[in-house]
């Protein structure tokens, strides 16, 4: 069955790039072989079959040959149907093998490897066969584990509007958004969809892994415009910042130990304690410091602020609790 | 199985692929497509039987295998393959522009960047609404050496920053590859310290150092699958299972589990797998009233007898 259709549909194909003019559907089944004589029949396979070469890519063009033709007929300009000329040499076949890799079992890794076998077969590259196999040292992959993200990004190729629903941080139920999609952005590993949200009339960032259930298309393809000035990187990394580390703690740490501390203080003294250092050191805010000084357990002791002291205290007890 | 979409467009590219090379073996051609010999003769067939009716009965296309050797006297206007598709496009321009970000030799990838949107066209416009933000600048002057010394066939010397155990290793690491997993780079290489392939997230690199020295990686030194996961738990690894209350529901995001579960009132149930359970002790401690240690045993009473000692130091 497949084996039929497969042939049939590159007839099709076949037929009508070969046609300077438009045929009509009537033409296209005489010189094609599979399709039924049936009127109704045909024209519902015809249609499924459109669809797929449209869907392959294929520029399936709808016109008439002159303006007394009462039908519409089709066919496929050749050259909006071919790959331009194209020549790797070598070393970029060798990027292009990499590349193709990037997306290994991720959702655009089908898409990756029929790109590159139209770029393998529009010319040998340069040298050896095995260029794209080669692994020059580097490997870099990406992985899409959200089921958010495959909608998403047709969303925002297409230019359509989304809904979904979305739990915000630190929160258990979630909130209907829709969304102008403007972009996708990965994140130092993390997916974000950054965009219009329709509902708060301002930019949203929201991250994949907290968007719950289908994103589906609320309006047609086209139907989103991205303002020229919308730079979806910026939205976001200021989403991710780091707030300003604009306290300062003293504290005493155990010599030789803390080094992840060590690295943002400004000053290391030896306490008069010994086996103990003195440690002033910045940090951003108190619940978020007092988490990361308690990892330390009894290699670190703060003496300021009083706050933070306290802090770290109560998550020690709630330990022992 | 392929669907029948699949299939033509496979066919499109199998056509254009024997006709740009002239001659090219059944094998050969196999391995580029990742199909077998037997499902390309079907292909090959499948296109030679095409047959169009009319104007009159002809054959458009027309090839031979014989002797294993394949070539196509005739194709019929599909001699090219077909324009790269938005998705396609964007796969590849998406990719190569988070290449191009990592600092690696030569020219390559901005050249083929640039061959690429030419070939594609208009199909490349949606490919720059994806984009991939990897590591920070520091981290890209340390990958930056780290392939000089790869390109150079040279030896490192590094200081690691081990988070979990809070301490501080100096290495000679001779450098395999550099691996960028969820947005994050790493150095694989053969630690001549640990005398074994290790990985080195950058970003916990202190200081790196390219050696005068040639570096010599074993020929038992296995590179790491990084499609199958960087950090596998194995067998031999510690079993340890948390609770964790709903405050900290984000460590089952953040660290790989073997299961979650959840617990009610928006408590989780985790069991995760380590060979080394000191940075879970950490975590712990981190944790507060909001995660328990439910097993080992042994480690639940480490995390106590920690924050004993150091609520101790407070009296």
């Amino acid at each position: 069955m497949s084996k039929r259709r497969t042939e049939r549909l590159l007839s099709v194909v076949v037929l009508l790039l070969s046609s300077r003019r438009y045929l009509t559907a009537e033409e296209i089944r005489a010189a094609v072989r599979g399709y039924p004589d049936e009127h109704e029949a045909f024209k519902r396979m015809f249609e499924r079959d459109k669809e797929e070469l449209r869907e392959l890519g294929i520029p399936l063009e709808t016109g008439v040959n002159n303006a007394l033709d009462e039908e519409p007929g089709y066919r496929i300009k050749k050259q909006d149907y071919e790959l331009p000329e194209i020549r790797l040499e070598a070393d970029e076949a060798a990027v292009l093998g990499i590349a193709s890799r990037v997306w290994q079992s991720a959702a655009l890794a089908g898409a990756a490897a029929g790109a590159l076998l139209k770029l393998k077969a529009a010319a040998p590259p340069g040298s050896d066969q095995d260029d794209d196999k080669q692994s020059l040292g580097i490997e870099p992959r990406l992985s899409t584990q959200e089921p958010a993200f495959g909608p998403l990004w047709e969303a925002v190729r297409d230019h359509r509007p989304v809904t979904f629903d979305h739990v915000a941080s630190g929160r258990s139920n979630a909130t209907r958004r829709e969304l102008e999609p403007w972009g996708v952005v990965n994140w130092r590993g993390r997916w974000y969809v950054a965009g219009h949200d329709r509902a708060r009339n301002a930019p949203r960032v929201f991250r994949l892994n907290r968007i719950t259930g289908p994103v589906k298309m609320a309006g047609p393809a086209g139907s989103v415009t991205v303002p020229p000035d919308a730079d979806v990187r910026e939205l976001v990394k200021s989403w991710n910042v780091s707030p300003a580390r604009d306290h300062v703690a003293v504290l005493k740490v155990r010599t030789g130990a803390g080094l992840g501390l060590r690295r943002w203080a400004s000053e290391v003294t030896p306490d008069e304690t010994e086996g103990w250092d003195r440690v002033t050191v910045s940090f951003a805010d108190v619940p978020w410091y007092a988490d990361h000084l308690a990892s330390f357990g009894p290699d670190v002791m703060v003496l300021e602020p009083p706050d933070l002291r306290e802090a770290v205290i109560r998550r020690l007890k709630g330990i022992l609790a | 199985m392929v669907t029948s979409a699949e299939r033509l467009r496979r066919l499109l590219a199998l056509v254009p692929y024997v006709v740009s090379r002239k001659v090219v073996s059944l094998s050969e051609a196999a391995t580029a497509f990742d199909m077998t010999e037997r499902e390309l003769i079907d292909d090959l067939n499948l296109a030679w039987c095409v047959e169009l009716k009319s104007p009159e009965p002809y054959c458009p296309i027309d090839l031979s295998y014989e002797g294993g050797e394949i070539t196509v006297s005739q194709a019929e206007s599909i001699a090219r393959p077909l324009r790269l598709a938005a998705d396609e496009a964007s796969a590849l321009l998406v990719a190569l522009r988070m290449l191009a970000e990592i600092p690696a030799d030569g020219s390559a990838v901005g050249r083929l960047i640039a061959k690429i949107e030419g070939a594609a066209g208009a199909s490349a416009a949606a490919s720059s609404q994806v984009m991939i933000q990897v590591d920070s600048r520091s981290v890209r002057g340390l990958a930056a050496k780290v392939s000089t010394a790869l390109g150079a066939g040279k030896r490192l010397h590094l200081r690691h920053y081990n988070h979990g155990r809070d301490e501080t290793t100096e290495r000679d690491v001779d450098p395999m590859r550099l691996l960028v997993v969820e947005g994050r780079t790493y150095l694989e290489g053969w630690c001549r310290r640990a005398e074994g392939v290790r990985l080195f997230r950058l970003d916990r690199v202190l200081d790196l150092d390219v050696l005068d020295v040639p570096a010599e990686v074993p020929a038992e030194a296995e590179q790491k699958d990084v499609d199958a996961g960087l950090f596998r738990p194995s067998e031999s690894d510690e079993r340890v299972e948390l609770e964790l209350a709903a405050d900290a529901r984000w460590v089952a995001e953040y660290w790989p589990c073997e299961s979650v579960t959840e617990a009610g009132e928006g408590r989780l149930r985790v069991v995760l797998r380590t060979p080394d359970t000191r940075w879970v002790r950490r975590l712990a401690l981190r944790l507060g009233e909001d995660a328990r240690v439910l097993a080992p045993a042994a480690l639940a009473d480490e995390v106590r007898a920690a924050a004993a000692e150091a609520l101790a130091l407070y009296t």
